[in-house]
């Protein structure tokens, strides 16, 4: 057993770990700690690929960024969570037999007789002045730049949705709206009254 | 040696333990919205796996565009749930039924 293949069910057991934590433990934020312990370790499964800038970027956008942003929202949302364990021990047979049935389908098809060493062979290894992120970057810039820009314009749509639907419209300050300012008419601010115009000498006789 | 399959079964054991989350945690969106995250963490583990396998960098393209995909998924899931909270002062699923779906 050499250290390569140790490594890799290290991670893979820190992974497992990690996963079943997330999925059964009772507090919103430690299951999301524990995805932040399942993306490390996959991070670690993703080096032993030689896919290093993928590896830190998971590193840097999702345990940085993505599941940040889950601990601020866990946070500062007040749940009760008494009602949200309800049916847990209702569904887990359920849940338990369904996973097993999976698993063991997507064994049969991914096992050893189709994907092992025999039938595709471990890929010798790159040079030491090999570069990961040189290599993603000149295939991004030059074979996938257009899928890479409609990827810049979906962050974009991303940041003005997740923005226009939690903003709140601000109610103290009085203001007018100029929507309704340019729609208003004459008509609806003057009245012009007809009356008879009244004489100077019945007021002096009065 | 490491085969492809030892890549391949993690990432079925990982799928399948979050469709397991999902069922278990049918009340809660917020562990709903983390199952989808490790479903995609177990897909992208098989993508960078057969990149490497077989010698073709598309593969981790492929990657890249998810994990842009799963942010902007990860943003708006949570600004709505925010949302939803703030209207109905719960997360519960099953008290989310004004449509009467």
């Amino acid at each position: 057993m050499n250290v390569e293949l140790l490594l890799f069910y290290a991670f893979a057991a820190v992974i497992v770990f990690a996963a079943g934590m997330v999925i059964t433990i009772r507090n919103p934020v430690h299951a999301a700690l524990f995805l932040v312990l399942a993306f490390f370790a996959s991070a670690g499964v993703w080096l032993l690929l030689e896919a290093e800038f993928l590896a830190i970027t998971l590193v840097l956008v999702y345990v940085g960024a993505v599941m940040v942003l889950f601990l601020f929202v866990i946070m500062m949302l007040d749940i009760n969570l008494t009602p949200l364990k309800e049916g847990f021990t209702r569904y887990l047979p359920v849940g338990v037999l369904i996973s097993l049935v999976l698993i063991l389908e997507m064994a049969m098809i991914v096992g050893p007789e189709r994907f092992g060493l025999e039938a595709i062979a471990d890929p010798a290894g790159h040079g030491p002045d090999y570069s990961n992120t040189k290599e993603l970057g000149r295939l991004l810039y030059t074979t996938y730049v257009y899928p890479f820009e409609i990827a810049a314009v979906i962050l974009v749509v991303a940041i003005i949705a997740a923005i226009v639907i939690t903003l709140r419209p601000i109610r103290q300050s009085k203001y007018i709206s100029p929507d309704k300012q340019v729609k208003v008419r004459r008509e609806d601010r003057v009245r012009i009254v007809k009356m008879p115009a009244e004489k100077k000498n019945q007021e002096d006789s009065q | 040696m490491i085969s492809l399959t030892h890549f391949l079964i993690l990432g079925a054991v990982l799928f399948c333990m979050s469709v397991a989350g999902i069922f278990l945690n049918r009340k809660n969106v917020i562990i709903l919205l983390m199952a989808i995250e490790l479903m995609l963490l177990a897909v992208n583990i098989n993508f960078i796996a057969f990149s490497h396998y077989l010698g073709d960098t598309a593969g981790q393209i492929f990657v890249f565009f998810i994990l842009t995909v799963a942010a902007a998924e990860a943003a708006i899931g949570l600004a709505i749930l925010v949302v939803v909270f703030r209207n109905r002062h719960t997360i519960n699923v099953d008290d989310l039924d004004s449509l009467k779906g």
